[in-house]
């Protein structure tokens, strides 16, 4: 600091130096990180500083919004009505698509020796608006306009009408920022729908690529195969389209195929995001914590046999081809590690069974 | 107590709030890789011109500010900022006396500085995020370094 030293004396009689002030700086600032990468307690205070700088994004965030309003204002009549023809059609094939879903419910119940019709994994949905923000140049994040007031939290799945989008990373009162799935700090356990092979989808860092680097050589996984949530993560419900494969590059003399998959949500196209909250108990919801851990302390025991006969049903919509109950379980225990770091949820222990619901399910 | 009325406080907060806008400014993605630290160029300019105006503790707040703002550890472009804005500080009366071209080289050693430290704590707590156009970016600002300084020099009188 003597080095640097001469500059402070030019003020005179101002206070401390500046090399003295710029330690005390300095040590508030690693005292700051150290404790930020801890947790605890400066969660909160992010929490409001999350809210002081949200005047700020707005700001930013409105010469694009005053664009798209006066874009949206001054469209003519033809293309509205031209809007309104390609939604009556899209309306339209979505009515028929949804339209034996009852019947299709009811029969799934039927299957599998339930009496009635289990009710939508979605329990409750919020819709959200991206604020037009760079958040960090080199991560895949977004911030959109629901916070803590809107009932967010932590580890929130987050959805377009086409896919997963990613999860809630930080939260603030009135925003929350997203980690989408393409970020190259995340993971998501993905399961190939046709086939049932599981695996996990990591973030790449480029939008439009997720890489799935451990399956082995001869699992079934071809191009063209749709990836959805396996619900293994405690995060995401079972069975939401993720990314379509786009490559499977297979090297003899590697032990395990090269997989790039890229993601089905789409950001650009409408700037309308949804938070969803999966019902507590389904088949298809996330795996809780509790399940997860139910092998590893003794006293848990006697609850094992509940989640047992409940996990059935979940492998039951994916076809019954799938490869011995044994192989996705090993091939995504590696995989472990990843998304430990990555998920703010617990991380799966994946092999040990991996019981989804908790014991409640056979009551529904 | 006259020499303080005459620093350039609300010149400073202003250029700052708006280094941040700019650094927070949606960009399509090839300009947005090469987009410099404007936060970093604007506090290397007022620690040289007007160092006693924000003083540290002006950069500081806007290295937290750009922390909450990305997301990051709390403290890391604080830390980083602050630092560069010493270094500026301790050689203001030199680099007051070069031309806007020589200052550029300094410029671009500080906003490599900057990455470094910031890439150094992003190791340290786990995120490193290693891409080439970090290393990019020191040297586009130091490009961009004479006419930053030319505008933001409109907005006070030097001493």
């Amino acid at each position: 600091m003597a080095v640097f030293g001469s500059g402070s004396r030019i003020g005179g009689g101002r206070g401390p130096s500046f090399g003295f002030r710029f330690f005390c700086y300095a040590v508030v600032s690693v005292v700051l990180m150290f404790y930020d990468r801890r947790g605890g307690w400066l969660d909160t205070a992010r929490y409001g500083l999350q809210a002081a700088v949200y005047p700020l994004q707005l700001a930013v965030n409105s010469p694009s919004a005053a664009w798209r309003w006066m874009q949206e204002s001054f469209t003519t009549r033809e293309t509205l009505q031209k809007e309104v023809d390609t939604l009556r059609n899209q309306l339209r094939d979505q009515q028929l698509m949804t339209l034996r879903q009852a019947a299709l419910e009811s029969e799934n119940a039927t299957l599998r020796g339930l009496t009635t019709a289990m009710p939508e994994v979605i329990e409750k949905r919020l819709i959200g608006e991206v604020i037009n923000v760079e958040v960090s140049t080199l991560r895949q994040r977004l911030l959109v306009n629901r916070g803590g007031n809107s009932g967010v939290h932590r580890a929130q799945p987050v959805i377009t009408g086409e896919g997963v989008l990613g999860q809630v990373y930080r939260i603030g009162p009135f925003s929350s920022e997203i980690i989408l799935i393409t970020d190259s700090e995340h993971a998501l356990p993905v399961q190939v729908l046709r086939s049932g092979v599981r695996s996990i989808a990591l973030g790449t860092g480029r939008a439009t690529a997720l890489e799935l680097p451990y399956v082995p050589q001869n699992y079934d996984v071809k191009v063209g195969d749709v990836l959805v949530t396996s619900g293994l993560d405690g995060v995401f419900p079972f069975g939401l389209p993720v990314a379509r494969i786009t490559r499977v590059e297979r090297d003899p003399t590697q032990p395990l195929a090269q997989i790039y998959a890229s993601p089905l949500a789409r950001i650009e196209a409408d700037r309308e995001v949804l938070f969803i909250w999966a019902r507590p108990g389904h088949p298809a919801a996330p795996a809780s914590p509790e399940a997860m851990t139910v092998e590893e302390p003794k006293p848990a025991a006697p609850v094992k046999p509940a989640p047992k006969p409940a996990r059935k049903p979940a492998p039951q919509q994916a076809p019954q081809e799938t490869p011995p109950a044994t192989t996705p379980g090993t091939e995504a225990a590696p995989t472990a590690t990843p998304g430990t770091e990555v998920t703010p949820a617990p991380a799966p222990s994946p092999d040990n069974g991996a019981a989804p619901p908790p014991a409640e399910v056979p009551s529904t | 107590m006259n020499l303080a009325r005459r620093e350039p406080r609300w010149a400073v907060a202003f250029t700052v709030l708006l280094a941040l806008i700019l650094q927070a400014l949606p960009l399509p993605t090839w300009l947005e890789a090469v987009r410099p630290s404007f936060v970093g160029i604007v506090v290397i300019y007022w620690a040289i011109y007007a160092p006693h105006a924000g003083g540290i503790f002006a950069p500081w707040l806007a290295g937290l500010a750009l922390d909450v703002f990305k997301g990051e550890v709390l403290g890391q472009n604080a830390l980083a900022i602050a630092l560069v804005a010493y270094i500026a500080m301790s050689f203001h009366q030199r680099l007051r006396n070069q031309t806007l071209i020589q200052q550029s080289l300094f410029v671009f050693a500080m906003l490599t500085l900057n990455e470094a430290v910031i890439w150094g704590i992003e190791g340290w707590s786990g995120h490193a995020v290693s891409s080439a156009w970090r290393w990019i970016q020191p040297m586009i600002g130091a490009m961009l370094w004479p006419f930053v300084a030319m505008l933001v020099g409109r907005t006070h009188v030097r001493s």
